[in-house]
């Protein structure tokens, strides 16, 4: 039997019986397209996190004082105990390593922001210039703080553009004058409005260089150093740099953590991958739920069929082909429900992202090859029970008077 | 040619052992025109299934063309049953989804002939039976008479020197059946070897040679 012939003669049964059809379509349809809209669910959220960690900045190492080993779920947010201060000497020292293309030293604090009569709670943060480059921060307008020596500096700052909005209203805040507990900065650029990027929300801060906030909050210690690894390989080379030369400026003690953005990152990649394809797979049980019924209405029709298939072996049919044409049934019918699947879950996909623009929502490749073949994996697969009964049946019961 | 030599088939029908076939010998020689008639449950319908490589026999041996077939696996024997039998049954038994044009090209679909070929061969076979008009019309837009045509047709279609036919007239009124037999008669008078099993005695009486069963052994073989 040529393998033309085969296929017509599929489609003229899954033409033929409507109802059969539809309702296969319909079980393997759902099944398809659970598995697209939910990985698309998934990988959209990992994307997400992906991106909201690379708004960041890139090839990230950041330095805290002491060791983070003995408290505390997530680095990032620790303050433990610091047995040695990190100094701005021991920033300044990190210019020796060739893996390091730039770092921001960063003092934060709680600052009393006031502009005549108006005042304002807010996180000051002291830096310097690098920042905005390490942070990947963009100017609304006027210009961000001046390079220069870190331990000299002069009475400027940047703010957010909500503080900008809540202390000036409509009025032009660049070049104005504000105070910041008892001293004054001249406002020299405003951040544009990027929103929340993990930890802080730049719309809402004031940054002043690093000595007047060292003079403000009275302290000589950082409450870290921000790095920049020159690329993405190195940013092992970064991280055992800096960890060697505060080692020997600190008498031999490592008495700071260093976390790299990448590690972070590649957790959080992996943590939502792990859980994308978890869902994934529960989806994927309604895929075996619709190879059961594609089973069960394979076996209905070997019985509904059974003239037909006594017919087909008199006229000289082997069992073989037999199988063939009911194999060439189900792999029709698993085709026209994964395509079905693949279309509505994309249309799914595409009303979720008119629903939330912000999250990335898009099936990953694997999940748009991986439910397809499933599907007709499953197809076939429980179609050899009914298949192989379909072979054996014996032609002269099957042609038998009613 | 066919030939039959000490032919059993038992059944056990609820626990109890049924003689189908009793020490059937039998030859038919290529181009008769042969009847079986008995009663119900003499044995007829066994023996075509069995001539017609449907049913294994218990024991004894088939020769179909010289060639011994008792031992050949299912997969031959269809292949078998596909070069060399044609079956035309009592209930049509055409696929109802499939057109005229489309049930008689089915051997031709399974033995795996050039669509090309077959399509000529079609042709030829609805101009052969009457049925060029009907060629598109399914099995239920077609009279009693019109499907079991389509059905010769197709049994035809493989050119196979042995015509087995089970009742073919038995669902057919009398004059329909008449005009069925006379599409049989052709065949053989064109050199096929047609074998029909009736129970009409009318219908049986038009065969050249003529077989009588009872309790599933031949009790009369008739000539002329």
């Amino acid at each position: 039997m040529r393998f033309a012939d085969l296929l017509g003669f599929a489609w003229q049964v899954v033409l033929g019986y409507r109802s059969r059809t539809l309702l296969i379509l319909l079980a393997m349809g759902i099944g398809v397209a659970a598995v697209v809209t939910v990985t698309s669910l998934g990988e959209g959220a990992r994307l997400y996190v992906v991106k909201q960690f690379g708004s960041l900045g890139t090839n990230l190492v950041i330095v805290l004082p002491g060791r983070s080993e003995t408290s505390g779920s997530m680095p990032g947010v620790l303050i433990g105990k610091t047995p040695r201060d990190l100094t701005i000497d021991d920033a300044l020292a990190l210019k020796r390593s060739h893996a390091i293309r730039r770092f921001a030293p960063l003092i934060v604090g709680a600052g009393d922001v006031r502009s005549g009569a108006r005042r304002r709670e807010t996180p000051v943060l002291g830096s310097t210039a690098e920042l905005m480059d390490i942070r990947g921060m963009e100017l609304a307008s006027g210009r961000f703080l001046p390079a220069g020596d870190p331990r000299h500096s002069q009475p400027v700052c940047v703010i957010g553009t909500k503080v900008a909005n809540e202390l000036f209203g409509t009025r032009q805040a660049l070049g104005d004058w504000i105070r910041i507990g008892d001293r004054r900065f001249r406002i020299i650029g405003i951040l544009a409005a990027q929103g929340e990027s993990l930890g802080f929300n730049t719309d809402e801060i004031v940054v002043v260089p690093l000595a007047a906030a060292q003079a403000l909050f009275n302290t000589e210690s950082l409450f870290r150093i921000l790095v920049e690894a020159k690329s993405r390989d190195q940013i092992l080379d970064a991280k055992a740099d800096v960890e060697e030369i505060i080692r020997l400026r600190h008498e031999g003690e490592k008495d700071i953590t260093v976390i790299t953005q990448d590690a972070v990152l590649a957790t959080f990649d992996r943590i939502l991958r792990a859980l994308t394809l978890t869902v994934g797979g529960i989806a994927a049980i309604s895929l075996a739920v619709a190879g059961i019924l594609i089973m069960n209405v394979m076996l209905i029709a070997v019985t509904q069929r059974k003239r037909e298939i006594g017919l087909l072996k008199a006229l000289g049919a082997t069992g073989r082909q037999i199988q063939m044409a009911f194999f060439t049934e189900a792999a029709l019918l698993a085709l026209g429900g994964a395509a079905a699947g693949v279309a509505a879950g994309e249309f799914g996909n595409s009303i979720i992202s008119q629903v939330y623009p912000a999250i990335p929502f898009e099936a990953p490749w694997w999940a748009l090859v991986a439910a397809p073949v499933t599907a007709i994996l499953t197809g076939i697969l429980f179609t050899v029970a009914p298949a192989r009964r379909a072979a054996m049946l014996d032609p002269v019961q099957a042609l038998a008077r009613r | 040619m066919i030939r039959l030599t000490g032919i059993e088939r038992t059944f056990t029908v609820g626990g109890e052992q049924v003689h189908a076939l009793r020490a059937v010998t039998l030859e038919i020689a290529q181009g008769e025109s042969l009847s079986i008639m008995g009663p119900s449950g003499s044995g007829k319908s066994t023996l075509l299934n069995i001539i017609g490589l449907l049913d294994r026999p218990n024991a004894g041996t088939y020769e179909l063309d010289r060639r011994d077939v008792t031992g050949l696996t299912d997969d031959e024997l269809a292949r078998v049953r596909r070069e060399k039998i044609g079956f035309v049954f009592q209930f049509f038994h055409l696929v109802p989804r499939l057109t005229a044009a489309q049930n008689i090209e089915l051997p031709m679909v399974l033995s795996g002939i050039d669509p090309a070929e077959r399509a000529r061969r079609v042709e030829q076979l609805l101009a052969e039976y009457g049925l060029t008009e009907r060629s598109g019309h399914r099995p239920d837009q077609l009279s009693g008479g019109q499907c079991q045509r389509v059905a010769i047709a197709r049994a035809m279609s493989m050119r196979p020197g042995v015509i087995l036919a089970d009742e073919p007239t038995g669902n057919l009124d009398r004059h329909t059946g008449q005009e069925v037999m006379g599409v049989l008669e052709r065949l053989h008078q064109n050199g096929g070897t047609v074998v029909v099993v009736t129970h009409d005695p009318e219908i049986g009486a038009r065969s050249h040679r003529r077989l009588r069963m009872i309790d599933g052994a031949v009790t009369s073989d008739e000539k002329g």
